[in-house]
Protein backbone atom coordinates (compact mmCIF):
# COMPACT_ATOMS: atom_id res chain seq x y z
CA UNK A 1 0.00 0.00 0.00
CA UNK A 2 2.94 2.33 -0.62
CA UNK A 3 1.02 4.35 -3.16
CA UNK A 4 -1.91 4.96 -0.83
CA UNK A 5 -0.95 8.50 0.32
CA UNK A 6 -0.67 9.71 -3.25
CA UNK A 7 -3.90 7.99 -4.29
CA UNK A 8 -5.90 9.51 -1.47
CA UNK A 9 -4.53 12.97 -2.19
CA UNK A 10 -5.54 12.60 -5.83
CA UNK A 11 -8.96 11.32 -4.80
CA UNK A 12 -9.47 14.41 -2.64
CA UNK A 13 -8.23 16.75 -5.35
CA UNK A 14 -10.43 15.26 -7.98
CA UNK A 15 -13.49 15.14 -5.73
CA UNK A 16 -13.09 18.78 -4.80
CA UNK A 17 -12.41 20.08 -8.30
CA UNK A 18 -14.44 17.84 -10.64
CA UNK A 19 -18.13 17.18 -10.56
CA UNK A 20 -19.07 13.57 -11.45
CA UNK A 21 -20.41 13.02 -14.99
CA UNK A 22 -23.87 11.93 -13.89
CA UNK A 23 -24.37 15.16 -11.94
CA UNK A 24 -22.98 17.29 -14.74
CA UNK A 25 -25.48 15.73 -17.12
CA UNK A 26 -28.29 16.51 -14.70
CA UNK A 27 -27.27 20.15 -14.50
CA UNK A 28 -27.02 20.44 -18.30
CA UNK A 29 -30.48 18.96 -18.64
CA UNK A 30 -31.92 21.46 -16.20
CA UNK A 31 -30.22 24.31 -18.02
CA UNK A 32 -32.01 23.26 -21.20
CA UNK A 33 -35.32 23.20 -19.38
CA UNK A 34 -35.23 26.60 -17.72
CA UNK A 35 -36.91 29.51 -19.48
CA UNK A 36 -34.44 31.61 -21.43
CA UNK A 37 -33.60 35.00 -20.05
CA UNK A 38 -34.69 34.26 -16.47
CA UNK A 39 -32.48 34.69 -13.42
CA UNK A 40 -32.84 30.93 -12.92
CA UNK A 41 -31.27 30.30 -16.30
CA UNK A 42 -28.43 32.72 -15.70
CA UNK A 43 -27.74 31.11 -12.31
CA UNK A 44 -27.43 27.71 -14.00
CA UNK A 45 -25.19 29.14 -16.70
CA UNK A 46 -22.91 30.55 -14.05
CA UNK A 47 -22.90 27.15 -12.33
CA UNK A 48 -21.90 25.51 -15.61
CA UNK A 49 -19.08 27.97 -16.10
CA UNK A 50 -17.97 27.43 -12.54
CA UNK A 51 -17.81 23.66 -13.00
CA UNK A 52 -15.65 24.03 -16.09
CA UNK A 53 -13.33 26.54 -14.42
CA UNK A 54 -12.81 24.47 -11.29
CA UNK A 55 -11.84 21.46 -13.36
CA UNK A 56 -9.49 23.44 -15.60
CA UNK A 57 -7.79 25.13 -12.66
CA UNK A 58 -7.88 22.09 -10.40
CA UNK A 59 -9.41 24.14 -7.62
CA UNK A 60 -12.45 23.66 -5.36
CA UNK A 61 -15.81 23.85 -7.14
CA UNK A 62 -17.23 25.45 -4.03
CA UNK A 63 -15.28 27.14 -1.27
CA UNK A 64 -17.10 25.09 1.33
CA UNK A 65 -15.22 21.87 0.83
CA UNK A 66 -17.48 20.35 3.43
CA UNK A 67 -17.26 17.44 5.82
CA UNK A 68 -14.81 14.88 4.50
CA UNK A 69 -16.46 11.46 4.50
CA UNK A 70 -14.71 8.32 3.26
CA UNK A 71 -16.50 5.06 2.54
CA UNK A 72 -14.10 2.15 2.26
CA UNK A 73 -14.98 -1.32 1.04
CA UNK A 74 -12.13 -3.62 1.91
CA UNK A 75 -11.24 -7.31 2.26
CA UNK A 76 -10.84 -9.12 5.56
CA UNK A 77 -7.41 -8.41 7.01
CA UNK A 78 -7.17 -4.93 5.50
CA UNK A 79 -5.23 -2.60 7.80
CA UNK A 80 -7.92 -0.10 8.75
CA UNK A 81 -5.77 1.70 11.30
CA UNK A 82 -3.12 2.43 8.74
CA UNK A 83 -5.72 3.52 6.22
CA UNK A 84 -7.20 5.98 8.65
CA UNK A 85 -3.80 7.42 9.51
CA UNK A 86 -2.98 7.80 5.84
CA UNK A 87 -6.35 9.41 5.17
CA UNK A 88 -5.69 11.96 7.90
CA UNK A 89 -2.31 12.82 6.43
CA UNK A 90 -3.85 13.15 2.98
CA UNK A 91 -6.54 15.49 4.29
CA UNK A 92 -3.93 17.65 5.98
CA UNK A 93 -1.82 17.83 2.85
CA UNK A 94 -4.84 18.51 0.62
CA UNK A 95 -5.69 21.41 2.90
CA UNK A 96 -2.19 22.85 2.60
CA UNK A 97 -2.50 22.59 -1.15
CA UNK A 98 -5.84 24.40 -1.15
CA UNK A 99 -7.90 21.44 -2.45
CA UNK A 100 -9.74 21.69 0.86
CA UNK A 101 -10.53 24.83 2.79
CA UNK A 102 -9.44 25.09 6.41
CA UNK A 103 -12.86 23.91 7.36
CA UNK A 104 -12.84 22.11 10.67
CA UNK A 105 -13.61 23.89 13.89
CA UNK A 106 -13.24 22.74 17.48
CA UNK A 107 -16.81 22.87 18.72
CA UNK A 108 -15.83 23.77 22.28
CA UNK A 109 -13.21 26.46 21.73
CA UNK A 110 -14.28 27.71 18.29
CA UNK A 111 -10.65 27.36 17.18
CA UNK A 112 -9.74 26.29 13.68
CA UNK A 113 -6.22 24.89 13.62
CA UNK A 114 -6.20 24.79 9.83
CA UNK A 115 -5.52 21.06 9.49
CA UNK A 116 -9.07 19.76 8.97
CA UNK A 117 -8.30 17.10 11.55
CA UNK A 118 -10.10 16.44 14.82
CA UNK A 119 -12.73 14.21 16.37
CA UNK A 120 -14.93 13.00 13.50
CA UNK A 121 -12.83 14.83 10.93
CA UNK A 122 -12.33 13.18 8.56
CA UNK A 123 -14.99 10.51 8.97
CA UNK A 124 -14.10 7.04 7.69
CA UNK A 125 -16.72 4.31 7.30
CA UNK A 126 -15.31 0.83 6.71
CA UNK A 127 -17.19 -2.05 5.24
CA UNK A 128 -15.59 -5.46 4.92
CA UNK A 129 -16.39 -7.77 2.04
CA UNK A 130 -15.15 -11.14 0.84
CA UNK A 131 -13.63 -9.95 -2.41
CA UNK A 132 -9.96 -8.88 -2.46
CA UNK A 133 -10.85 -5.51 -3.96
CA UNK A 134 -10.40 -2.18 -2.16
CA UNK A 135 -12.74 0.61 -3.12
CA UNK A 136 -12.55 4.07 -1.61
CA UNK A 137 -15.38 6.53 -2.10
CA UNK A 138 -15.30 10.10 -0.92
CA UNK A 139 -18.03 12.64 -0.36
CA UNK A 140 -17.38 16.27 0.50
CA UNK A 141 -20.59 17.34 2.13
CA UNK A 142 -21.14 21.09 2.28
CA UNK A 143 -22.51 22.80 5.35
CA UNK A 144 -25.17 24.98 3.74
CA UNK A 145 -26.98 21.99 2.31
CA UNK A 146 -26.37 19.91 5.45
CA UNK A 147 -28.19 22.57 7.45
CA UNK A 148 -31.38 22.11 5.42
CA UNK A 149 -31.49 18.37 6.06
CA UNK A 150 -34.34 17.28 8.33
CA UNK A 151 -35.46 14.33 10.39
CA UNK A 152 -39.16 13.66 10.91
CA UNK A 153 -40.73 11.44 13.51
CA UNK A 154 -43.99 9.95 12.27
CA UNK A 155 -46.84 10.42 12.87
CA UNK A 156 -46.45 14.17 12.29
CA UNK A 157 -49.79 15.69 13.03
CA UNK A 158 -49.05 19.12 11.63
CA UNK A 159 -48.11 17.65 8.26
CA UNK A 160 -50.90 15.04 8.37
CA UNK A 161 -48.23 12.41 7.93
CA UNK A 162 -49.09 8.94 9.18
CA UNK A 163 -46.84 5.92 9.40
CA UNK A 164 -47.14 4.89 5.79
CA UNK A 165 -45.57 5.74 2.44
CA UNK A 166 -48.02 8.57 1.90
CA UNK A 167 -46.84 10.06 5.19
CA UNK A 168 -43.22 9.64 4.08
CA UNK A 169 -43.99 11.48 0.86
CA UNK A 170 -45.58 14.35 2.77
CA UNK A 171 -42.59 14.90 5.04
CA UNK A 172 -40.03 14.52 2.26
CA UNK A 173 -41.82 17.17 0.21
CA UNK A 174 -42.04 19.33 3.32
CA UNK A 175 -38.25 19.14 3.57
CA UNK A 176 -38.02 20.41 -0.03
CA UNK A 177 -40.39 23.26 0.75
CA UNK A 178 -38.52 24.25 3.90
CA UNK A 179 -35.15 24.09 2.14
CA UNK A 180 -36.22 26.48 -0.64
CA UNK A 181 -32.97 27.67 -2.23
CA UNK A 182 -30.97 27.68 0.98
CA UNK A 183 -29.11 24.47 0.22
CA UNK A 184 -27.84 25.77 -3.15
CA UNK A 185 -30.38 24.04 -5.31
CA UNK A 186 -30.97 22.39 -7.64
CA UNK A 187 -30.12 19.70 -5.14
CA UNK A 188 -30.40 15.98 -4.57
CA UNK A 189 -32.23 14.30 -1.71
CA UNK A 190 -30.85 11.29 0.09
CA UNK A 191 -33.57 9.76 2.25
CA UNK A 192 -33.77 6.92 4.74
CA UNK A 193 -37.11 5.61 5.90
CA UNK A 194 -36.70 3.93 9.30
CA UNK A 195 -33.60 3.26 11.34
CA UNK A 196 -32.83 5.16 14.51
CA UNK A 197 -31.89 8.83 14.67
CA UNK A 198 -28.23 8.13 13.94
CA UNK A 199 -28.48 5.37 11.35
CA UNK A 200 -31.34 7.19 9.62
CA UNK A 201 -29.11 10.10 8.77
CA UNK A 202 -26.13 7.87 8.10
CA UNK A 203 -28.05 5.76 5.60
CA UNK A 204 -29.60 8.81 4.00
CA UNK A 205 -26.10 10.01 3.15
CA UNK A 206 -25.06 6.70 1.63
CA UNK A 207 -27.76 7.34 -0.98
CA UNK A 208 -25.44 10.03 -2.37
CA UNK A 209 -23.09 7.24 -3.44
CA UNK A 210 -25.67 6.20 -6.04
CA UNK A 211 -25.49 7.63 -9.53
CA UNK A 212 -28.20 10.16 -10.30
CA UNK A 213 -29.56 8.19 -13.23
CA UNK A 214 -29.66 4.78 -11.56
CA UNK A 215 -32.96 3.18 -10.62
CA UNK A 216 -33.92 1.83 -7.24
CA UNK A 217 -34.22 -1.99 -7.33
CA UNK A 218 -37.04 -1.83 -4.77
CA UNK A 219 -40.15 -1.09 -6.73
CA UNK A 220 -42.03 0.98 -4.11
CA UNK A 221 -38.99 3.10 -3.48
CA UNK A 222 -38.32 3.54 -7.18
CA UNK A 223 -41.78 4.90 -7.89
CA UNK A 224 -41.54 7.11 -4.84
CA UNK A 225 -38.23 8.54 -6.07
CA UNK A 226 -39.65 9.32 -9.50
CA UNK A 227 -42.86 10.79 -8.18
CA UNK A 228 -41.26 13.03 -5.54
CA UNK A 229 -38.73 14.29 -8.07
CA UNK A 230 -41.48 15.22 -10.51
CA UNK A 231 -43.63 16.85 -7.83
CA UNK A 232 -40.74 18.81 -6.32
CA UNK A 233 -39.98 20.22 -9.76
CA UNK A 234 -43.55 21.45 -10.06
CA UNK A 235 -43.22 23.63 -6.95
CA UNK A 236 -41.46 26.46 -8.76
CA UNK A 237 -38.67 26.95 -6.22
CA UNK A 238 -36.02 26.69 -8.91
CA UNK A 239 -32.24 27.07 -8.92
CA UNK A 240 -31.05 29.03 -5.87
CA UNK A 241 -34.70 29.52 -4.93
CA UNK A 242 -34.97 32.15 -7.68
CA UNK A 243 -38.11 30.48 -9.01
CA UNK A 244 -37.98 28.09 -11.97
CA UNK A 245 -38.39 24.56 -13.18
CA UNK A 246 -35.51 22.70 -11.57
CA UNK A 247 -35.76 22.41 -7.83
CA UNK A 248 -34.21 18.94 -7.56
CA UNK A 249 -31.86 16.93 -9.76
CA UNK A 250 -32.60 13.65 -8.06
CA UNK A 251 -34.21 11.79 -5.18
CA UNK A 252 -32.65 8.64 -3.71
CA UNK A 253 -34.45 6.68 -1.01
CA UNK A 254 -33.55 3.64 1.08
CA UNK A 255 -35.30 1.90 3.93
CA UNK A 256 -33.89 0.47 7.13
CA UNK A 257 -35.66 -1.58 9.75
CA UNK A 258 -36.99 0.28 12.75
CA UNK A 259 -38.22 -0.62 16.21
CA UNK A 260 -42.01 -0.65 16.49
CA UNK A 261 -42.01 2.50 18.62
CA UNK A 262 -40.07 4.68 16.15
CA UNK A 263 -40.72 5.76 12.61
CA UNK A 264 -38.13 8.23 11.40
CA UNK A 265 -37.76 9.70 7.96
CA UNK A 266 -34.32 11.26 7.59
CA UNK A 267 -33.65 13.60 4.71
CA UNK A 268 -30.19 14.77 3.69
CA UNK A 269 -29.83 17.46 1.06
CA UNK A 270 -26.92 17.66 -1.35
CA UNK A 271 -26.33 20.91 -3.22
CA UNK A 272 -25.65 21.19 -6.97
CA UNK A 273 -21.94 21.15 -6.05
CA UNK A 274 -22.29 17.42 -5.57
CA UNK A 275 -18.78 16.29 -4.79
CA UNK A 276 -18.51 12.55 -4.90
CA UNK A 277 -15.81 10.40 -6.39
CA UNK A 278 -14.40 6.95 -5.85
CA UNK A 279 -11.57 4.75 -6.88
CA UNK A 280 -10.54 1.13 -6.98
CA UNK A 281 -7.08 0.55 -5.58
CA UNK A 282 -4.58 -2.07 -6.69
CA UNK A 283 -2.50 -4.17 -4.27
CA UNK A 284 0.02 -1.37 -3.95
CA UNK A 285 -2.66 1.21 -3.16
CA UNK A 286 -2.36 2.88 -6.56
CA UNK A 287 -5.46 4.06 -8.39
CA UNK A 288 -6.64 1.29 -10.69
CA UNK A 289 -9.79 3.00 -11.90
CA UNK A 290 -12.44 5.60 -11.15
CA UNK A 291 -15.92 4.67 -10.01
CA UNK A 292 -17.91 7.66 -11.24
CA UNK B 1 -27.36 44.38 -16.24
CA UNK B 2 -27.06 47.23 -13.72
CA UNK B 3 -23.52 48.30 -12.83
CA UNK B 4 -22.91 49.35 -9.23
CA UNK B 5 -19.75 50.81 -7.72
CA UNK B 6 -18.94 51.10 -4.01
CA UNK B 7 -19.46 53.26 -2.00
CA UNK B 8 -23.19 53.56 -2.71
CA UNK B 9 -25.56 56.44 -2.18
CA UNK B 10 -28.91 55.74 -0.59
CA UNK B 11 -30.60 56.95 -3.76
CA UNK B 12 -28.81 54.41 -5.92
CA UNK B 13 -29.79 51.59 -3.57
CA UNK B 14 -33.41 52.75 -3.32
CA UNK B 15 -33.65 52.60 -7.11
CA UNK B 16 -33.02 48.83 -7.10
CA UNK B 17 -35.95 46.41 -7.34
CA UNK B 18 -36.39 42.70 -6.66
CA UNK B 19 -35.27 40.70 -9.70
CA UNK B 20 -32.66 43.22 -10.89
CA UNK B 21 -29.43 41.60 -12.04
CA UNK B 22 -26.40 43.67 -11.03
CA UNK B 23 -22.63 43.63 -11.25
CA UNK B 24 -20.70 45.23 -8.44
CA UNK B 25 -17.27 46.82 -8.61
CA UNK B 26 -15.33 48.15 -5.63
CA UNK B 27 -14.64 46.94 -2.11
CA UNK B 28 -16.21 43.99 -0.30
CA UNK B 29 -15.71 43.25 3.37
CA UNK B 30 -16.49 39.64 4.27
CA UNK B 31 -18.19 38.68 7.49
CA UNK B 32 -19.90 35.50 8.54
CA UNK B 33 -21.06 33.78 11.72
CA UNK B 34 -18.28 34.71 14.12
CA UNK B 35 -18.13 38.34 12.94
CA UNK B 36 -21.89 38.83 13.22
CA UNK B 37 -22.03 37.41 16.72
CA UNK B 38 -19.01 39.48 17.70
CA UNK B 39 -20.47 42.76 16.41
CA UNK B 40 -23.87 41.94 17.88
CA UNK B 41 -22.28 41.48 21.29
CA UNK B 42 -20.73 44.92 21.04
CA UNK B 43 -17.34 44.01 19.60
CA UNK B 44 -15.55 46.90 17.89
CA UNK B 45 -14.76 46.96 14.18
CA UNK B 46 -11.01 46.66 13.77
CA UNK B 47 -9.37 49.90 12.55
CA UNK B 48 -9.40 49.92 8.75
CA UNK B 49 -12.75 48.20 8.36
CA UNK B 50 -15.31 50.65 7.04
CA UNK B 51 -18.73 49.26 6.27
CA UNK B 52 -20.56 52.58 5.81
CA UNK B 53 -22.27 52.82 2.40
CA UNK B 54 -20.56 49.60 1.44
CA UNK B 55 -21.04 45.86 1.15
CA UNK B 56 -20.92 43.13 3.74
CA UNK B 57 -20.30 39.80 2.02
CA UNK B 58 -21.36 36.57 3.71
CA UNK B 59 -18.40 34.51 2.61
CA UNK B 60 -15.67 32.29 3.99
CA UNK B 61 -13.09 32.25 1.23
CA UNK B 62 -10.30 29.78 0.54
CA UNK B 63 -7.20 31.93 0.68
CA UNK B 64 -3.60 30.85 0.20
CA UNK B 65 -0.33 32.75 0.31
CA UNK B 66 1.43 32.72 -3.04
CA UNK B 67 5.19 32.49 -3.54
CA UNK B 68 5.65 36.23 -2.96
CA UNK B 69 3.78 36.09 0.36
CA UNK B 70 0.67 37.77 -1.10
CA UNK B 71 -2.78 36.46 -0.22
CA UNK B 72 -4.62 34.87 -3.09
CA UNK B 73 -8.30 33.98 -3.08
CA UNK B 74 -8.81 30.60 -4.74
CA UNK B 75 -12.51 30.16 -3.97
CA UNK B 76 -15.00 32.72 -2.72
CA UNK B 77 -18.70 31.98 -3.10
CA UNK B 78 -21.35 33.18 -0.67
CA UNK B 79 -22.38 31.29 2.45
CA UNK B 80 -25.96 30.80 3.68
CA UNK B 81 -27.19 34.12 5.02
CA UNK B 82 -30.12 33.04 7.14
CA UNK B 83 -27.84 32.17 10.04
CA UNK B 84 -27.18 35.90 10.44
CA UNK B 85 -30.86 36.81 10.63
CA UNK B 86 -30.75 37.42 14.41
CA UNK B 87 -27.92 39.96 13.99
CA UNK B 88 -28.19 41.49 10.53
CA UNK B 89 -30.76 44.22 11.21
CA UNK B 90 -28.63 45.65 13.96
CA UNK B 91 -25.47 45.59 11.87
CA UNK B 92 -27.25 47.32 8.97
CA UNK B 93 -28.48 49.97 11.41
CA UNK B 94 -25.27 50.52 13.35
CA UNK B 95 -22.70 50.32 10.57
CA UNK B 96 -24.62 51.87 7.68
CA UNK B 97 -24.29 48.95 5.27
CA UNK B 98 -26.01 49.48 1.89
CA UNK B 99 -25.75 45.97 0.53
CA UNK B 100 -25.60 42.50 2.02
CA UNK B 101 -24.30 39.88 -0.40
CA UNK B 102 -25.01 36.26 0.41
CA UNK B 103 -27.16 33.33 -0.57
CA UNK B 104 -30.47 31.81 0.39
CA UNK B 105 -32.08 35.08 1.39
CA UNK B 106 -33.05 36.49 4.77
CA UNK B 107 -36.24 37.17 6.66
CA UNK B 108 -38.48 39.87 8.03
CA UNK B 109 -36.16 41.66 10.45
CA UNK B 110 -33.53 42.11 7.77
CA UNK B 111 -36.15 43.10 5.19
CA UNK B 112 -37.46 45.73 7.59
CA UNK B 113 -33.95 47.05 8.27
CA UNK B 114 -33.38 47.29 4.50
CA UNK B 115 -36.56 49.32 4.18
CA UNK B 116 -35.80 51.56 7.11
CA UNK B 117 -32.13 52.27 6.47
CA UNK B 118 -31.86 51.93 2.68
CA UNK B 119 -30.11 48.63 2.09
CA UNK B 120 -30.60 45.69 -0.29
CA UNK B 121 -29.93 41.99 -0.16
CA UNK B 122 -27.95 40.78 -3.16
CA UNK B 123 -28.06 37.10 -3.93
CA UNK B 124 -24.92 35.63 -5.42
CA UNK B 125 -24.92 32.15 -6.92
CA UNK B 126 -24.14 29.78 -4.10
CA UNK B 127 -21.24 27.45 -4.69
CA UNK B 128 -19.94 29.35 -7.72
CA UNK B 129 -16.63 29.77 -5.99
CA UNK B 130 -14.41 29.88 -9.06
CA UNK B 131 -16.42 32.29 -11.16
CA UNK B 132 -16.79 34.58 -8.18
CA UNK B 133 -13.15 34.26 -7.16
CA UNK B 134 -12.26 35.45 -10.64
CA UNK B 135 -14.10 38.69 -9.88
CA UNK B 136 -11.86 39.23 -6.87
CA UNK B 137 -8.88 41.07 -8.13
CA UNK B 138 -6.91 41.56 -4.95
CA UNK B 139 -6.90 40.95 -1.23
CA UNK B 140 -6.31 44.30 0.44
CA UNK B 141 -6.21 43.18 4.00
CA UNK B 142 -7.43 40.70 6.57
CA UNK B 143 -8.72 41.44 10.06
CA UNK B 144 -9.49 39.28 13.11
CA UNK B 145 -7.61 36.40 11.51
CA UNK B 146 -6.00 35.24 14.76
CA UNK B 147 -9.26 35.36 16.62
CA UNK B 148 -11.55 33.64 14.13
CA UNK B 149 -9.40 31.71 11.63
CA UNK B 150 -9.30 32.17 7.86
CA UNK B 151 -12.89 31.42 6.75
CA UNK B 152 -14.40 33.50 9.58
CA UNK B 153 -12.02 36.47 9.39
CA UNK B 154 -12.93 39.83 7.83
CA UNK B 155 -11.31 39.97 4.40
CA UNK B 156 -11.10 43.25 2.50
CA UNK B 157 -11.40 42.43 -1.18
CA UNK B 158 -11.23 44.42 -4.40
CA UNK B 159 -13.92 43.13 -6.73
CA UNK B 160 -14.75 43.74 -10.36
CA UNK B 161 -18.13 43.08 -11.95
CA UNK B 162 -19.27 40.67 -9.28
CA UNK B 163 -22.64 39.22 -10.42
CA UNK B 164 -25.65 39.14 -8.09
CA UNK B 165 -29.43 39.44 -8.13
CA UNK B 166 -31.45 41.79 -5.93
CA UNK B 167 -33.75 39.43 -4.04
CA UNK B 168 -34.72 41.81 -1.22
CA UNK B 169 -35.09 45.48 -1.97
CA UNK B 170 -35.46 48.58 0.19
CA UNK B 171 -39.20 48.81 -0.42
CA UNK B 172 -40.24 45.76 1.58
CA UNK B 173 -40.23 43.29 -1.34
CA UNK B 174 -38.63 39.87 -1.09
CA UNK B 175 -38.33 37.30 -3.85
CA UNK B 176 -37.80 34.67 -1.14
CA UNK B 177 -41.13 35.45 0.53
CA UNK B 178 -42.86 35.30 -2.81
CA UNK B 179 -41.31 31.98 -3.94
CA UNK B 180 -42.00 30.47 -0.52
CA UNK B 181 -45.67 31.49 -0.65
CA UNK B 182 -46.10 30.27 -4.24
CA UNK B 183 -44.36 26.95 -3.62
CA UNK B 184 -46.33 26.37 -0.41
CA UNK B 185 -49.53 26.82 -2.37
CA UNK B 186 -48.30 24.54 -5.16
CA UNK B 187 -47.43 21.83 -2.66
CA UNK B 188 -50.72 22.10 -0.76
CA UNK B 189 -52.59 21.25 -3.96
CA UNK B 190 -50.41 18.19 -4.54
CA UNK B 191 -50.68 16.53 -1.14
S1 LIG C 1 -24.46 24.31 -0.04
FE1 LIG C 1 -23.00 23.37 -1.41
S2 LIG C 1 -22.72 24.76 -3.13
FE2 LIG C 1 -23.71 25.86 -1.48
S3 LIG C 1 -22.06 26.86 -0.40
FE3 LIG C 1 -22.46 24.94 0.66
S4 LIG C 1 -21.12 23.42 -0.26
FE4 LIG C 1 -21.18 25.21 -1.61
Amino acid sequence: MNALPESLLELIRRTSAEIPDDVQRGILRSLEQEKKGTIAESALKLIERNIAMAKAKSQPICQDTGSVIFYVDCPIGFDQVRFEETARDAVKLATQKGFLRQNSVNSLTGKNDGTNLGPGAPMVHFHQHRSPEVQVRLILKGGGCENVGAQYSLPDEKLHANRDLKGCRAVILDAVLQAQGKGCGPGVLGVCIGGDRATGYEFSKTQFLRKLDDRNPVQELDSMEQEILATANELGIGPMGFGGKTTLLGVKICAANRVPASYFVSVSYMCWAFRRQGTTLDANGAIAGWLY
Amino acid sequence: MIQLTTPFTEEKIRALKVGDAVEITGIFFTGRDAVHKYLHEGGALPPGVNLRDGILYHCGPVVVKDGAGEWKVTAAGPTTSIREEPYQWQIIRDFGIRGVVGKGGMESRTLEACREHGCVYLHAVGGAAQVLAECIKRVRNVYLMEKFGAPEAIWELEVERFPAVVTMDSHGNSLHEQVLADSRRALASRL
